[in-house]
């Protein structure tokens, strides 16, 4: 009996819920056919996309802080490898190690302008989302005359990043799941990851405890670009061009499935887990309804739902950890 | 007792130290740079009403946006709520033929219905608003589209209003000044009172600055919120109803862009994200610079996608330079004598 | 009789923000193996003090001194590194952390080699139960409860704990008991005597003159930024430090000023200063 709850104590916990009654449902009232779904290929490349976006936005989060800019740094990394590699002819290593710079560049910006100002980061990444918005833009137009680029890559690139694995399955997944185990080392097991933990609890305490808090923040919003830019990269490789639009809905997209995942908004709990099962759940949703007989127009309908339900168990859930007080009672 | 005399800045000190008045100087800059880059039609009427058309449309919604967030709430729904409107609005009116007035009386109730919702979530969960309007903005915008599709079997709907419906809510004097134009001006006149001449206003600002103390003194927060997110979604559905009528047409996928133009209005023009903090006149001195840069880009020349590079730097900057004149009237201590 | 190096002095120390002057010469002495009772009322500049001491502000004037060797902070992290400690009413604790984890922040144990360094929370779990227990609080057992489990004076607790097991010399308390009923307030009055006990110098910082004749040794009241009273245990009465902190003023001296006034002026206001 214990061991439901220890489960049920676990940030995750709502996530992993979420995701069999999203099955479940599915299942049950769509007439969902599992064993195809499972197999299927569409919902897997949408969650390995989003999923590398959510981690390190989800540890921002964690952190106390948010990073809208990901819409605008996801094009911008696809723009950035397809005009180097794919219209000025440069080899692809350095298409690539220029989307990850222009990761790099923006993340400092972004941990900088929070750091040092006052001003608080949803507000800071707003302003460099519109501002990177209109740098990638306008590069596009003045570098190439157009808004869309084509790249060929070479054959070791698209195999690292840019392939369909048995023609159906995007490379990114093995990126995902890899960095999502890199995460969960890092945030569980080491002592960044307690820091990052206690920078959202309450960030004067850890400072006052010795923890480099600006320089964890600004290295945490590297990350969080870096990422987006990443998953910019590969889908240039992928597709064999780069489009100017695009990305908007991963801010969405991945404050949703950091949130069914367990993180609180105002910081301090969750878990690499949660988030992982956190954006399955999504994808599930998202892509799960067109193998049902339900209108596929109605899943955002229950993508809201789903958020909503499963924010509630996570509060729930976690008012269960906060009071649970040891097993045995003593007199 | 002691003197509170201050130095020789009394009366040009306190105006300094008034929070709007340093959105009022980013408005004159950016006024000026845009009417020397933009030239003579930037200066008349092209120009006036352009960017005016533009901060009538984003500024009613920007209104409740920033009362929201000086009460310590955000809503994203209103992205969701604006189409849901429009759509509302040219289904009953077009698909099934009713009167006018019942499809705007529609409009609008769906927008009263989200933000009651929206009220209702964030007050008994206590979950916070942007998870919850993040939620309703998936929801809604999954009806919008499920029930378009159902009833009309396309994404878009057209209308056309009949001629007197049409000068209330969608003319264009002179062919270029909107009338929403006199509805924003009429909002902000409403909203002006609201927050700043009556008691419900003062309430406002203290659930903003501390939701326990504002309990404790009395004050019904919950009621509160919920009608805070019942005007924003208003605002919203208003929005949505105008457009229907000006354009005569409602697709699904419109007022995405509502959402963070709204909040960059709002910051703008000097409310706190962290709430407790901000008026009227900073918001509409927001939206006005927000519509300036905006539409300013167009006469100048210059390519147009610089013009978010710049509404993402002044963003920052406003919100910078707020914060700096903020403290100047924090830090403020009347010399001794 | 040699006089005992203090562990921490402050000689005639000022504290200014610009033309605002919060601290007025204040001198004090702390002893190792002794509490310092800090009183005052609200507004009398405890919390710059404790910020100076704890070294967040630096001196406008004076001297700081530890065992008798003058120092300078350059910050809290220095301060805390030569052994000052500070536990706030609240905070500090993070409550969505576990009482393992929370304990070791900044700290925390590891085990294994190189990059693959493993957060060692076995032994962060029983080191941080046991160094709550040596303290007596028996109630505290499994490591991996979240800290907002436990209740105020227990918090507080492990707080303190922390501080003396990371080596602390001096422990400055502000306003431990302020939040906290009769019987937690009891808990937490144990453990500053069982600090005491072990050698540390305490620092108690309250209003409640209850709380501090339980556990004070030494007493100064702070008024306006100034030391008004410094004594040792028993030279004053429970009344006449209360009196003290609200300004000086016995409390007859106040009806006596009150009832005055009402005869002469029939009860009204003062007109208004020309």
């Amino acid at each position: 009996m214990d061991l439901i709850g220890t489960f049920l104590r676990r940030p995750a916990a709502a996530s992993i819920l979420s995701l069999i009654g999203v099955l479940a449902f599915y299942a049950i009232f769509g007439g969902v056919d599992l064993g195809r779904f499972a197999a299927a290929a569409s919902w897997v490349n949408l969650a390995a996309n989003l999923g590398i976006v959510a981690l390190p936005v989800g540890l921002l989060m964690i952190a106390g802080e948010i990073d809208i800019s990901i819409g605008a740094m996801i094009p911008a990394g696809s723009m950035t490898t397809a005009i180097l590699s794919g219209y000025f002819g440069l080899p692809i290593l350095v298409g690539m190690l220029g989307a990850l710079a222009v990761g790099v560049l923006v993340g400092l910006v972004n941990g900088l302008l929070t750091v040092r100002t006052t001003v608080p980061s949803l507000i800071v990444t707003l302003g460099t989302l519109v501002a990177m918005q209109g740098i990638v833009l306008s590069s596009s137009v003045l570098l190439t005359g157009g808004v869309s680029v084509s790249l060929a890559a070479p054959d070791w690139a698209k195999f690292a990043f840019g392939h369909l694995i048995a023609g159906s399955h995007q490379v990114i997944i093995v990126w995902w799941v890899l960095l999502t185990m890199i995460f969960a080392f890092v945030v569980h097991k080491t002592r960044y990851g307690n820091w990052i933990f206690a920078m959202g609890g309450d960030k004067d305490s850890a400072r006052n405890a010795g923890i480099p808090t600006k320089r964890l923040t600004i290295g945490l919003f590297i990350l969080s670009a870096v990422c987006a830019s990443f998953v910019g990269m590969c889908q240039a490789i992928l597709f064999n061009s780069a489009q100017v639009s695009g990305g908007m809905g991963f801010i969405f997209n991945a404050i949703v499935s950091i949130v069914v995942g367990g993180v609180l908004l105002t910081g301090g709990f969750g878990s690499i887990l949660g988030i992982f099962f956190g954006t399955v759940t999504f994808a599930v949703v998202s892509q799960g309804i067109y193998f049902t007989n339900i209108d596929r127009n109605w899943s955002n309908l229950i993508i809201g739902a789903v958020l909503l339900l499963a924010v509630l168990m996570n509060n729930t859930f976690r008012k269960l950890a906060v009071n649970y007080t040891g097993a045995k009672n003593r007199n | 007792m002691a003197t509170g005399a201050t130095s020789g800045s009394g009366g040009l000190g306190r105006v300094l130290r008034r929070p709007e008045t340093g959105s009022f100087l980013g408005l004159i800059v950016v006024y000026v740079v845009f009417a020397l880059l933009g030239g003579r039609n930037f200066l008349t009427a092209p120009g006036w009403s352009s960017w005016l058309n533009m901060a009538a449309e984003v500024g009613i919604i920007a209104l409740p946006v920033g009362l929201l967030m000086i009460a310590g709430e955000l809503d994203i729904s209103v992205g969701a709520v604006l189409p849901a409107s429009s759509l509302t609005v040219a289904i009953i009116s077009s698909h099934y033929g009713l009167p006018i007035y019942l499809g705007i009386a529609g409009g609008l109730g769906v927008g009263l219905a989200v933000g009651f919702l929206n009220g209702l979530l964030v007050t008994r969960t206590g979950i916070p608003s942007l998870i919850i309007t993040i939620g309703t903005m998936f929801a809604v915008s999954g009806l919008t589209l499920g029930f378009t599709i159902l009833i009309a079997g396309s994404t878009g709907v057209f209308i056309v209003p009949d001629p007197l419906t049409k000068s209330i809510f969608g003319e264009a004097l002179g062919g270029m000044f909107q009338v929403g134009i006199f509805w924003w001006a009429g909002f902000v006149v409403v909203i002006y009172c609201l927050l700043h001449v009556s008691p419900w206003g003062n309430w406002i600002f203290a659930l903003g600055g501390d939701r326990q103390s504002a309990r404790n003194a009395g004050i019904p927060t919950q009621r509160l919120t919920i009608q805070l997110f019942m005007l924003s979604g208003f605002a919203a559905a208003f929005v949505g109803v105008t457009q229907v009528i000006t354009f005569g047409s409602a697709q699904v996928a419109a007022g995405s862009s509502f959402i963070f133009n709204s909040i960059m209005c709002v910051v703008i023009g000097g409310v706190l994200l962290t709430g407790g903090a901000g008026s009227v006149i900073g918001i509409v001195i927001g939206t006005m610079t927000f519509a300036i840069v905006n539409q300013g880009i167009f006469f100048s020349g210059l390519d147009p996608n610089f013009g978010s590079i710049i509404i993402g730097a002044l963003l920052l900057a406003a919100v910078l330079s707020n914060d700096t004149f903020r403290a100047m009237a924090l830090s403020y201590v009347a010399k001794k004598k | 009789m040699s006089e005992k190096v203090p562990v921490l002095e402050l000689q005639r120390v000022d504290k200014s923000f610009g033309p605002i002057d919060v601290l007025h010469e204040v001198s004090l002495k702390v002893n190792a193996g002794e509490v310092l009772c800090l009183l005052g009322d609200n507004g009398a500049g405890k919390s710059t003090l404790i910020k100076t001491l704890a070294g967040v502000h630096k001196p406008t004037r004076g001297k700081i001194l530890m065992d008798g060797q003058e120092v300078t902070f350059d910050g809290p992290r220095d301060a805390a590194g030569r052994g000052i400690a500070t536990v706030h009413q609240f905070g500090g604790t993070f409550p969505l952390m576990s009482i393992g984890r929370s304990f070791f922040v900044g700290v925390e144990p590891s085990k294994g080699w190189g990059p693959f360094k493993v957060f060692d929370r076995k032994t962060a779990n029983d080191t941080a139960v046991k160094a709550v227990q040596d303290f007596g609080i028996t109630r505290i057992e499994d490591g991996e409860r979240l800290v907002g489990s436990l209740s105020g004076g227990e918090r507080q607790s492990l707080a303190i704990a922390r501080a003396v097991h990371f080596g602390a010399r001096v422990l400055i308390l502000d306003e431990p008991t302020a939040a906290l009923g009769v019987k937690q307030a009891s808990h937490v009055l144990r453990i500053v005597n069982e600090t005491k006990r072990r050698g540390l110098a305490v620092i108690f910082i309250t209003h409640q003159v209850m709380h501090a004749m339980a556990v004070g040794d030494h007493f100064a009241v702070l008024i306006r930024g100034a030391i008004a009273a410094d004594f040792r245990k028993g030279e004053k009465t429970r009344e006449e430090i209360t009196d003290l902190m609200a300004g000086g003023e016995t409390m007859k001296d106040l009806e006596a000023n009150i009832e005055g006034y009402m005869e002469t002026h029939e009860g009204h206001p003062p007109p208004a200063k020309a």
